[in-house]
């Protein structure tokens, strides 16, 4: 067992966004959270990413918005991953000079998501597309048995958004990805948990899981 | 004017409601309450004869001491460059360090006392040297620096910092989560600063620092108006073609250079004892440093010093400068608002619009301090020279600003929103006069320490009676006469930034743009 919810409450003052929730996720799992938006799927990700960062030296973490320093470069952004493996006067070093060995782990990571044209290009200068890729690739490098990622294909093509899924499943032993694409997620889990306003609606192996329960998700 | 954007906020204490709009009039009604008071007199002179000798300069600039020129303007550009240098690298060890009341005390003692005062101070220590230079521009900008740059650090995007592996160090974090972040805010607003460096650098000049102010100075005291004009033209250039040269590769080859004039300079040798006698002795109050500190004659005899120049000296000059700040704070909100339609495309045309704008830029980024003593030359030394020096600069500041804030409003009307007066008067002055407020009142104390240092041209404020102390080599008065500035400095941004906030405009929109 990697992490266990049990009667999980968040609340934003008033308003409840996780109303008792009991989840385990076990090593190995690939899970893809399911809901509408503001159904609660990043509040979640979130909570398991702090239970998991506390009790495991190294999680990886995709956040729904990047999270990127848009003055630096791809490669510096993919460093970032790594910043607590090194001494402040390395990571200062690496600003100015970077090391041609922190260089080739950073380019494997950016040729995986086909981002190894750009490593030097600043973020900000990026397209929605590419910003994304770059929080991949830092995951990537970040490295580690687990994953948590936050729609990370949102703003990618199918055909693209399938080959990050499948790099992030071949390098991870257990994925957890809040998606919106049910069509990606269904192929790259072994188990789906669908929301709704908070609550946990359904909670089985993929196969199980109906589409129509899927698609009651999202009704109105 | 009586519709305002933020709805009206009542203050409990007094039980007055406080809107723009009564702000405003309570300033100008300050403003016309002290006029009697102001002494507007021109001693029967006519300003025109120098206006024309000055005018004719114009179109007869003489650049025959291009010599001279060059080499004070190389001085200026190295002055600049140095103190900002310093001033950047102090800024950013106190920014760092900003969360302690310590530091940011020090920052604020720092930065209320203007960068003129510090150099009439130094210079009294270490005579006119690069060191004098470098430091009195150091001084006060790290002061800001440290402001602004802790202001930028805590409203950059928290989000990378966030997601930083859990066992980063505190170094890596800060440099990569935050600093990293906020990078080009950091960036843009030290190169901002550039200019008011150069002004800064120019105008010590005219204290005897061999800057272009001090070229100015000369030429005029010479009656020669052609190398006066010169001296302004070169000036001018360097402020307008500062987005050609200033580029981010650069920048270290113009500090070597900077490094390299400064050091090449020749100038008097600096006795390191200076600095200790000056604070261990200079500054100590004569009764105090003359007589026994046991004796209790001693202390009746500081306590009388301190009244006999707090009642001649400190009393006067407050009065004088507050009179002179309020009723320029007035009258530059009201050629701010008479003026900005000249920025506005909408009200004043294309063509208008960037003759205006032209027109603004000029009269913002010409120093106070140089305005006040051509209009000095003009008028003679009584308030009307610095009233009106400081009005049209500050109000071309408040107008170039209000101005871009309309054209961003302009972009967003609606097809068939009014023109010409209707525009100002319905779309524009309703949405702008809270921002415009803002930015008068954020400006009321920077118009206060301007006020207080022209008195270095000996109109009786403040900085009158520090420079008379320092030329007397008083600099225990002097050192009292600074410390009463600086509290004034900081009560009145006090006021300011309760007023300010009762306004509930966001901070970040008007502290940054102190042109």
């Amino acid at each position: 067992m990697l992490v266990a919810l049990v009667d999980e409450r968040i609340s934003h003052g008033s308003r409840e966004i996780l109303s008792g929730l009991n989840v385990s996720i076990r090593a190995g799992e690939r899970v893809a959270l399911l809901g509408r938006s503001g159904a609660g799927k990043s509040t979640l990700l979130n909570v398991l990413y702090a239970r998991l960062a506390a009790s495991h030296p190294v999680v990886a973490l995709v956040p729904q918005d990047g999270a990127l320093v848009g003055a630096l470069s791809v490669y510096h952004n993919i460093y970032m991953g790594r910043l607590d493996q090194h001494h402040a006067l390395y990571n200062l070093a690496n600003l100015i000079r970077p090391r041609r060995r922190d260089i080739e782990l950073a380019t494997t990571c950016a040729r995986t998501v086909g981002l190894e044209g750009t490593l030097w290009q600043s973020v900000g200068t990026l397209s929605g597309g590419q910003r994304q890729r770059t929080a991949v690739a830092r995951a990537l490098h970040r490295g580690g048995p687990i994953v948590l990622a936050d729609e990370p294909v949102s703003a990618v093509d199918v055909t693209q958004g399938a080959q990050i899924l499948a790099a992030l499943s071949a390098q991870f032993e257990t994925t957890i990805l809040a998606m919106h694409d049910v069509d990606l997620a269904v192929a790259y889990s072994t188990r789906l948990i669908g929301l709704r306003a908070g609550t946990i609606v359904f909670d089985g192996p993929t196969g199980d899981i109906e589409r129509r329960q899927i698609l009651d998700l999202y009704a109105q | 004017m009586t519709s305002t954007p933020s709805e009206p906020l009542s203050m409990p204490a007094a039980g007055v409601i406080v809107t723009p709009v009564r702000i405003g009039l309570g300033l100008i009604a300050c403003a016309l309450l002290v006029l009697p008071f102001a002494d507007l007199s021109m001693l029967g002179r006519s300003p025109w004869p120098i206006a024309w000798d000055i005018l004719s300069g114009f179109l007869r600039p003489n650049f025959s001491a291009v010599e001279n020129l060059g080499y004070a303007t190389a001085l200026t550009l190295a002055f600049a460059m140095g103190g900002l240098a310093v001033g950047v690298m102090g800024g950013a060890v106190l920014a760092v360090l900003y969360t302690f009341r310590a530091v940011r005390v020090l920052a604020a003692v720092l930065r209320s006392v203007h960068e003129l005062i510090w150099a009439l101070l130094l210079m009294a220590v270490l005579g006119p040297t690069v060191a004098t230079g470098i430091a009195a521009i150091a001084l006060a900008y790290s002061g800001i620096f440290a402001k602004v740059y802790a202001e930028i650090l805590s409203e950059a995007d928290q989000r990378p910092g966030d997601v930083l592996p859990r066992g980063t160090g505190i170094v890596s974090r800060f440099v990569y989560g935050r600093v990293a972040v906020a990078l080009p805010a950091l960036a843009a607003y030290t190169s901002y600063r550039l200019e008011c460096a150069i002004r800064s650098s120019a105008v010590l000049g005219f204290i005897g620092l061999p800057t272009l102010g001090f070229q100015l100075d000369s030429f005029f005291k010479q009656g020669q108006y052609g190398a006066v004009a010169a001296v302004l033209i070169i000036y001018f250039t360097l402020i307008a073609t500062i987005p050609i040269w200033l580029r981010r590769p650069l920048v270290p080859l113009y500090l070597v250079l900077a490094i390299g004039v400064l050091v090449a300079h020749p100038g008097p040798p600096i006795a390191g004892s200076s600095l200790w006698h000056f604070v261990t002795n200079d500054i100590v109050p004569a009764p105090l440093r003359n007589g026994s500190w046991s004796d209790y004659q001693t202390w009746r005899a500081a306590a009388a010093w301190f009244s006999g120049l707090f009642s001649s000296q400190i009393i006067p000059g407050l009065i004088a400068t507050l009179i002179v700040a309020q009723i320029t704070l007035a009258l530059a909100g009201i050629i701010a608002l008479l003026a900005f339609p000249a920025g506005v495309a909408a009200l004043s045309g294309k063509i208008g619009s960037l003759v205006g704008a032209a027109g603004l830029v000029v009269g913002r980024s010409t120093p106070e301090y140089m305005l006040a003593y051509l209009f000095l030359q003009m008028f003679g030394p009584s308030m009307l020279p610095a009233i009106l020096a400081l009005s049209l600069h500050n109000g071309a500041i408040i107008a170039h600003l209000t101005a871009r804030q309309a054209e961003q409003i302009c972009q967003t009307l609606r097809p068939d929103a009014p023109r010409g007066f209707n525009l100002y008067f319905y779309e524009l002055l309703p949405r702008l006069f809270g921002p415009f407020l803002a930015l008068s009142l954020y400006r009321w104390e920077i118009i206060l320490r301007e006020t207080a240092i022209l008195g270095i041209l000996g109109i009786t404020t403040l900085g009158f009676y520090i420079d008379s102390a320092i030329g007397e080599l008083r600099i225990d008065r002097a050192v009292i006469l600074i410390i009463a500035t600086a509290l004034l400095t900081i009560a009145i941004d006090a006021i300011s930034r309760g007023l300010r906030s009762s306004l509930r405009l966001s901070p970040s929109a008007t502290t940054r743009c102190d042109g």
